[in-house]
């Protein structure tokens, strides 16, 4: 039976419409892959050396103290992003096999997740460099089960917590504030929670209780899905309070008034563009990195135009980036009703504009930092509005992947978030201008080299007939392809 | 109104649709039937250009349907749900089309008028989203949607695929009323043989992609087409 279960995923993996892609980009992903496993590999051998020089004491220890954020990032990140094996179970409920075997595939698949993996990637080199340091075996291994215990309780706690946002929320509080409190010095939680995990260390046994924890979260995470596996219990859609809205004040605007006004909806009722708007909020931050001095690197005036566009554009890389795709689940009605590709790409490239716009004035707080880091900014926003905006609609033509808009989990929890398009089309998105301003910069000064960007940004602007009917050609070439992958939804 | 020549969809080595010469003229109540497979909804998708042809081209009034955009404005459908959007409610979604094809919010709204009975009270006001519709009344919303703006083409495929028998009965009316005084070309696919009889002067048996039997109706037709549908039993 089990041989069954492993063959329906194994399809579901390989023929989905975002696997099959032209062999070239299949090569730059498996590249892309390769590079972040050695990125990881070498931060789990590294780890231990960079701690060890910095001086912060004995690496375990000090990885000990920090663990518990580790996890508490881990799960948050789980809860955000981690799909949810829940949903596609529903055809087998009626086939004729015991619910306990069903319950069980589902839960055991979410143990193959890219984020139950990614932690090897971590915890197996630096326990290995700790072996190799002569760290007493036992206490290592002890260690390392206990940690794996605990990533697999997160996994398992994610299950219980899902969309129970009351019990979520309130625990990333909590936990945001032992963090800041951690910070200015007030009061350190890990003095509390380190020697936890230091006696998984002293004490090698010690370790069966993590995994006892996990195997009564397994055991509650199965009764819970065992009793709630009927269609208007844990398998039913949450419904929401249809409101009919107006937003007259678009109807100036014509048609593209008509989808502005359903981009609103659009992002407004569903879930997931709700979080990416609210990730494209947290991009304004981003260049608090640059701008407060506190990441040596960022201070060149070049890292600070690409905080500007970093800082401005994160609506455009966020939403704008999947633009067809938002629409992907009614493709087949913006195609045949009485819409030119024009009109429809105009509506969407005015989307982006107005939100680039938006997060430019609310990064007028970056003037307390001096008028420099706001005009870098400034700079970065004219670049996004006059290049980068068609960039990401040229782009989003080859983003051939159907959004969900009822789930968050598909943002990341799939391997469609390395998606090689997009990130290849990023590319010119970020280094054109670094390379623009640089080019300023060498010959003349900074300003030149600002001016040169903004120059770009403006000479984007003129040429958006030009840029329009070009993305609009490429559209229609791509349209039927882009309507046969949106057929398969949730592949 | 619209005519298809020599148009084929071939994919890898097999032939879905093979029409040499297809001609509707406008104001038909047009009925397309066939087994699972014939090459209905191929027919459809290609009328709306969202498939491409192997070979061949589709005229809608003069209009060719893949190299211009032209016939969208008096074109319109409702193939199946990816012609809902789930997020809006039904007032939202007929609006948004309204506006779409130039219709202000009174026009659509008396139009809807008409239609208080068909919806049945389950569609309006409901403080629901589409997408939290049961499929039947999704299946009313697209309808109807499909019927605003006075398209002079209106093509829905299965339309009474998953209604309630009153609301089938209710469809028919609609359908017939369409074609009777509006001057507007109705394609309908449907597997119910009584249904197509009933609401459409013409209708073509479609079978592996090729035109069997091309029919006007008479009150002969129902036994004709179910003596037909009996011989693939083989």
């Amino acid at each position: 039976m089990f041989k069954h279960f492993i063959r329906l995923q194994w399809k579901a993996f390989v023929r989905s419409a975002s696997f099959k892609t032209e062999i070239w980009f299949k090569i730059l992903m498996a590249l892309g892959a390769l590079y972040f496993i050695l990125v990881f590999l070498s931060l789990g051998v590294g780890s231990y050396f960079i701690i060890e020089k910095a001086g912060l004491g004995d690496p375990l220890r000090v990885v000990n103290r920090f663990l518990i954020y580790y996890l508490a990032f881990d799960l948050y990140l789980r809860y955000m992003l981690q799909k949810m094996p829940v949903m596609n179970i529903r055809p087998l409920l009626y086939l004729p096999l015991p619910k306990t075997q069903v319950v069980r595939y589902a839960l055991g698949k979410t143990l193959l997740s890219f984020f139950n993996i990614s932690h090897a990637f971590f915890f197996i080199p630096f326990s290995v460099v700790l072996l190799v340091k002569g760290y007493p075996v036992l206490s290592v291994v002890g260690w390392h089960l206990a940690c794996l215990a605990l990533i697999l309780t997160n996994n398992f706690l994610n299950i219980l917590l899902n969309n129970v946002d009351r019990v979520f929320y309130p625990l990333v509080l909590v936990l945001a504030l032992f963090g800041i409190a951690q910070y200015y010095g007030w009061f350190d939680v890990t003095v509390y929670t380190a020697p936890v995990f230091d006696l998984f260390y002293d004490v090698p046994w010690t370790a069966v209780l993590p995994w006892g924890v996990l195997a009564g979260t397994i055991a509650w995470a199965y009764t819970y899905f065992k009793r709630h596996m009927y269609l208007d219990a844990g398998l039913s859609a949450k419904q929401e309070v249809g409101k009919t809205e107006d937003y007259t004040w678009l109807n100036r605007f014509g048609n593209l008034g008509t989808f502005l006004k359903n981009d609103i909806k659009l992002i407004k009722r569903n879930k997931r563009s709700r979080t990416t708007v609210l990730v494209s909020f947290l991009f304004l931050f981003y260049g608090l990195f640059f701008f407060t001095g506190s990441v040596e690197v960022y201070e060149t005036p070049v890292m600070q135009v690409f905080a500007g566009i970093f800082v401005s554009g994160g609506f455009l890389f966020t939403f704008g980036q999947y633009v067809p795709s938002w629409d992907s689940a009614y493709y087949p009605l913006m195609m045949s009703q009485n819409i030119r590709y024009r009109e429809y790409l105009n509506s969407k490239w005015w989307l982006i504009v107005i939100a680039t716009g938006v997060s430019a004035l609310l990064a007028v707080f970056y003037l307390y930092f001096g008028w420099k880091a706001y005009l870098a900014i400034l700079v970065g926003t004219v670049y996004n509005l006059g290049v980068n905006s068609y960039l990401v609609l040229w782009g989003g033509a080859y983003i051939k992947t159907p959004i969900d808009l009822g789930s968050n989990k598909k943002a990341f929890g799939d391997r469609q978030a390395f998606n090689g398009k997009t990130l290849l089309l990023t590319i010119p998105k970020l280094l054109l201008p670094l390379l623009v301003f640089w080019l300023g910069q060498l010959l003349w000064n900074d300003t030149a080299g600002y001016l040169m960007v903004v120059v770009v940004g403006l000479a984007g602007f003129a040429f958006k007939e030009r840029a329009f009917r070009m993305i609009e050609k490429i559209y229609k070439k791509e349209k039927y392809k882009t309507l046969l992958a949106y057929k398969q939804q949730g592949a | 109104m619209i005519e298809a020549k020599n148009l084929t969809k071939t994919y890898g080595t097999q032939t879905v649709l093979n029409l040499e010469s297809l001609e509707i003229p406008k104001g038909q109540a047009f009925g397309l039937v066939g087994n699972n497979g014939a090459g209905k909804t191929t027919l459809f998708s290609l009328l709306l250009d969202l498939i491409q042809p192997t070979t061949g081209h589709i005229v809608n009034n003069g209009v060719e349907v893949r190299s211009s955009e032209a016939w969208k404005p008096f074109t319109s459908a409702f193939i199946d749900e990816s012609f809902l959007i789930g997020y809006l409610t039904p007032e939202e979604y007929f609006y948004f089309i309204g506006e779409l094809r130039g219709q202000s919010r009174a026009d659509v709204d008396a139009l809807l008028e008409n239609f208080s009975e068909f919806f049945h009270g389950e569609i309006l006001g409901q403080k629901k989203y589409l997408r939290d519709l049961s499929k039947g009344n999704q299946k009313k919303v697209g309808i109807v949607a499909a019927l605003i703006g006075s398209p002079e083409v209106v093509i829905l495929d299965e339309p009474f695929a998953n209604l309630d028998p009153t609301t089938q009965i209710r469809l028919k009316q609609v359908i017939k009323d369409l074609a009777a005084k509006r001057e507007v070309t109705v394609l309908v696919s449907s597997h119910d043989l009584i249904h197509v009889t009933e609401v459409c002067e013409r209708i073509v048996v479609l079978s592996k992609g090729e035109v069997v039997r091309d029919i006007q109706t008479t009150p002969e037709t129902l036994r004709e087409l179910e003596t037909f549908f009996e011989g693939q039993i083989a």
